[in-house]
Parts: C-alpha cells; structure tokens; sequence
C-alpha cells in the first residue's frame, strides 16, 4: 500500500492540491479566496502534466553531447499555453471583483446575495 | 498556391485581426467598430459557404499549421460536420452583427462601445477557431479564448447583477474548462498524441484502461457545464438575464451550439460511438439527463416573469433535445440535433433579437409590459410569433424537422419512451409561449405613449432569421442532405 502511494506520488501530490482548490473555490463566500482555489486548482493540473513529461534519466530537452535521454518538451510548451490562460482568466475575474466591490460595497458572496433579493 | 487554400484559418484570423484593429482604427470614429466587425463576420462567413461548397464537391479539407505535417503539427478539418456547423455559426454570428449597431448604442456607455467590439470579435474567433480546429489541445485554447471574452461581454450588461452573474460563469466556466484539460493530458499521457484523427486510431486498444474513462468522464462533466446541460445549468439563466441584449442573442445562440458540437466531436470523432454505446454506456446516462433537460427546462421556464428568463429556461430544453439526439447515436438522431443545432440557433437568435428591440424602444422585459406590443410594434411581434411557433414545433416551420427526425431516431434505436418526452415538452413549449402571444395580441393596451416599431437595422435582422425559420421547415431537404452526410461520417449508415 505505502509502496503504490510512494511509487505515484506525483499523482498523489496533484490530486491533493487540485481538490484544496475545488473545495475553496466552491466553499469559500469571500469571492479573492474563490480566486485563490481556483489558481490551486489549476496550477494542480499543470504539476499533473510537467510531471508526465518526466522520463527516467533524461535531461532538459536541449541539445548536449553527454546526454543519453531527453525529457518530453511537449507538455512543458502546452502547460506555457495553459498558464497564459490561467493568468488571463485570473485577470479578468479580478477585474470583476473590483468592479463588484464598487457596485455592492463588498466581496462577501451571501451578503451580495442578500442585497440581490 | 492560391488564396483559397488558406480559407479555413482565414476564418479564423479575420475576427482576431479585427480584434487588433478596432482599437487602433475606431479612434477616429466610434462606428467604425461596427463596421470592421460587420466586414470580418461577413466574410468569415462567405468563406465558410466557399469551404462548404469544397467540401461537399471534393471532400475533407485537411489545412496544416505552419505546413508541419499532422499528427506533429495542428491541423484544421473542414468536413460535413464541421463545414455544416462553420456555415450555421458564422451566419448567425453575421446576422446579429448587423443588428447590434443600434442595441449597443443604447445599452452600452459610450466609451466602452469600442472595447466592447473588439472583445466581441476575440469571442468570435474563440468559436469558430473551435469548430474547424482537428486539434483536441488547441480546442482547448479555443474554448478559453471564447470563453474569457463572453465573461467580459456578459459583465458590460446594464444592472450591477450582470457582474454576479459574470462571476459566477467565471468560476464554473473555469471548473468545466481545467476539467477538460485534465482529460486532455489523460489522452496525451496514454496515447502521446494530440490530433484527433490520430487519437481515434490509437484509443480502441485503450478502451479498457481506467486512464481513458476517467479522461472521459472528464470531459463529460467539464462539456456538459460548457452547454449547460441540466443539472449544470445555474451559470445560465442569469447569464442570459443580465447581458446586454445582443450578447445574450449572441450567447444563446452560438455558445452553447459550439460547445454541443465540441461534444459531438469528442464523442464520435477521438472516441467511437462504440465506446460510448458498449464499452461505458455513457449514452445512457446522457439519454436520462437529457430528457430531464427537457422537462425541467419546459417546466422552468412556466414560472418566470422576466421573458429572457423565460428564454433562458426554454434554452435549456432545447439543449436537452440536442443531447438527446447524440445519446441515441444512430443515423436519424444525429441528423435531428445537428439541424436542431441549426433550428435553435435561428429561433432563440430570433427570439432573442426581438426581447432585444423592445428592450430599445421601451426597456420593458416583464411579460406583462408585452401587453398590447402586437399593435405598437407589429413587425417585431410577427417576427417573435413565427419564432415561437417554430420553438413548439409546428409544421411547416424549422422545429418541426428536427423534432421530426429525433422522434424517428428514438423509435429507431428503440427508445420509444423518448417520443412522450418529446410531445410533452412541445406541449409545455406552446403553452409558456401562449402566455407571450396572448399579452402580445389578445390583451389590452398597457402600454402608454407613442411607440413605434424598431429601426430597419434592427428589423431586417430578425426578420432575416424568421424567414429561416420558415424556409427551412418548408425546403428542409438542404439541411438534412448535409447533416446526413455527416451523421453517417459519424456513425456510418
């Protein structure tokens, strides 16, 4: 058992921190926090794809005589693409939150709500 | 080497260009927005018919990125399907162009009428950038790009509860988009492949792996978030409620229509119908879901006062349809939710346009300021007449077709139970709607005041997706030979 948990511990690590962020960005009422989950979220996702890229012995995917494998450089450009993404969504959802903050006077989700009614 | 070979990521590139020039060239004037967008969307559109045309005369169009050889490099497909969708998107998406000159000038601030443009057409290209693209990794992107903007487009609406309802479709708008780039990297990790041609070849010796089907079941969730198939549909109404008129017609019509046809493409094109009949019988659960979808959605929309809400509610049904047909998987079913993709769009565009009007000439949105509009705004109300006849179902308009053959797919693949599902909603659909026409023609004159009928600008437009609505109920053989052609790409004869 301890063994099956060691020998994955990547996926371990990945499935941990992606559901600390689900949980906050689903739980949490103060609307920066959901921010915060999300941003655990994702970058869980992007851990999960560096981490496949590994391969046993390689070296960073550049070009050197001594070196016997390369790592996959692939996921390593999507996951650049995702970040991009990731960084832009954080942006726009913070704008949002600036612009909620004027119009209500608070970034409590239930007090909004209440306001909402 | 001639132009016509770039068509398909011409498509593409007009609206992301004139993303960049709308801020540049609109300093000088604040229309000029309208007219670059008006220009891009009508030759995105011209190209597509072109591509379609191609298609249907010499075959799949296969367009390499940078020339690099796929699966190495990202290939763009122009098939039946994606061709048929392509041309059905990017009209609607013209059409409600045209229209919004007049809608955005009222409803947005003057100094956001520029930006507004310019993220419109980022959303543009993030949806048809989906529908051509053969590369799961880039639809992706694709689904972001289009995604990011829609927030901001819904944020611009006039109330503050537009930001809430923004917020809120930011966070699970998120949640389905990292779940599918989590089934995105399941694939990769299995296969090393991110083509979608070469995905279907090398995933059937892998059906069996817990790898797959959780990637599968991944996407599953984060799609069906996408097109707000009921229980995921709480982002929706709001969303629809609190834009501005145009982004609601815009979002109604051709959001979720792409994101049902991302579905299609990852569960008949990566995976095989096999996989989603026999080996995980997902289709099942879909085809509960989707009658669910709706019932509830018919039932939803009952109680609401607001008629975009009412609109709202009716989408979900209608999403429902749609899934329906790809749960049954066979020939007929697929013909019936690809022209349904296309019957939605024109009705709830249609419908849509109209709430927009009338939101233009007297800010009412409630049922009950309908009253007496049939004889103030005559043309308006014809066009919402013949769109919610065609959202019931009668004959001799679009809706009727497409229910038509999703009723011959579910009797075929044995499913007769689908048939009561589908009577009873048409019948919940003409009463709710009733309710609309009967304030709109029957009822006294509420509404005081002189008022006139919309602008030309904003009439022609609807109009334009009225008649369709019709012509395609009466000439519906143009659409059915093209799905057709795609169902049995899809699914085989």
């Amino acid at each position: 058992m301890i063994e099956f948990i060691l020998a994955k511990y990547n996926y371990w690590i990945y499935i941990t921190l992606m559901m600390i962020g689900f949980y906050a960005m689903i739980a949490k009422p103060n609307l920066i926090k959901k921010i915060i989950g999300m941003n655990i979220f994702q970058t869980a996702v992007f851990l999960f794809y560096i981490s496949i890229a590994k391969v046993k012995g390689g070296t960073a995917p550049i070009e050197w005589e001594k070196a016997v494998q390369y790592d996959n450089p692939l996921p390593h450009v999507l996951i650049l693409t995702a970040i991009v993404v990731s960084v832009s969504t954080t942006a726009v959802a913070l704008a949002l939150i600036i612009k909620i903050y004027k119009a209500y006077g608070t970034i409590e989700e239930d007090k909004i709500l209440e306001m909402n009614k | 080497m001639s132009i016509s070979q770039h068509f398909p990521v011409f498509v593409i590139l007009l609206p992301l260009i004139s993303a960049v020039l709308i801020p540049i060239l609109s300093r000088a004037k604040k229309i000029y927005g309208w007219y670059i967008s008006s220009a891009a969307t009508f030759f995105s559109f011209m190209i597509s018919v072109s591509l379609l045309r191609t298609v249907l005369d010499k075959g799949e169009i296969s367009y390499w990125l940078g020339n690099w050889e796929p699966p190495w490099g990202i290939e763009y497909v122009v098939d039946y399907l994606s061709g048929f969708v392509l041309v059905v998107i990017s009209f609607i998406i013209f059409v409600i162009t045209l229209y919004s000159r007049n809608s955005v000038d009222k409803e947005i601030p003057e100094d956001k009428v520029v930006p507004f443009y310019s993220i419109y057409m980022l959303f543009v290209a993030g949806l048809l950038g989906m529908i051509v693209t053969g590369d799961i990794f880039n639809l992706y992107v694709f689904i972001e790009i289009s995604s990011l903007a829609g927030y901001a487009l819904i944020a611009v609406g006039r109330k503050r509860d537009a930001l809430i309802a923004s917020y809120n479709y930011l966070i699970l708008g998120t949640i389905a988009a990292t779940f599918i780039l989590l089934g995105i990297g399941y694939l990769y990790m299995m296969t090393g492949t991110l083509n979608m041609a070469d995905l279907r070849e090398r995933l059937p010796a892998l059906y069996n792996t817990t790898v797959i089907r959780t990637a599968f079941a991944f996407f599953s969730v984060g799609l069906s978030l996408k097109i707000a198939l009921f229980p995921l549909h709480i982002w929706l109404p709001n969303a629809y409620t609190h834009a501005p008129s145009v982004i609601a017609a815009l979002q109604a019509a051709t959001a979720t229509k792409v994101g049902v046809y991302a579905m299609i493409r990852i569960m008949f094109t990566v995976f095989k119908p096999h996989f989603i009949l026999e080996v995980v019988p997902v289709a099942r659960l879909f085809l509960v879901l989707s009658a669910v979808a709706i019932i509830a959605g018919s039932l939803l929309a009952f109680g609401q006062k607001d008629i975009r809400r009412v609109l709202a509610y009716s989408s979900i049904g209608q999403i429902g349809y749609i899934v329906m047909g790809i749960a049954l998987a066979n020939r007929l079913s697929i013909i019936g939710s690809l022209i349904h993709i296309l019957n939605h769009a024109l009705m709830k565009g249609g419908l849509f346009l109209v709430v927009g009007a009338v939101v233009y000439k007297t800010g009412i949105t409630d049922i009950d300021g309908f009253k007496g509009l049939g004889k103030k705004m005559p043309f308006s109300m014809a066009a919402f007449t013949i769109c919610a006849l065609s959202m019931v179902g009668i004959p001799l308009t679009a809706g009727f077709v497409s229910k038509w053959y999703l009723a011959l797919g579910a009797l075929q693949a044995g499913k007769w139970i689908m048939v009561p599902v589908i009577l009873i909603s048409s019948l919940l659909t003409a009463i709710y709607f009733w309710r609309i026409i009967d304030n709109i023609y029957f009822e006294g004159h509420e509404v005081e005041g002189k008022i006139d009928d919309a602008p030309p600008g904003m009439l022609v437009p609807t109009f334009a997706l009225a008649f369709c609505c019709i012509l395609f109920g009466i000439v519906a053989s143009i659409p059915v030979n093209i799905t057709g052609l795609a169902a049995e790409m899809l699914v085989g004869g």
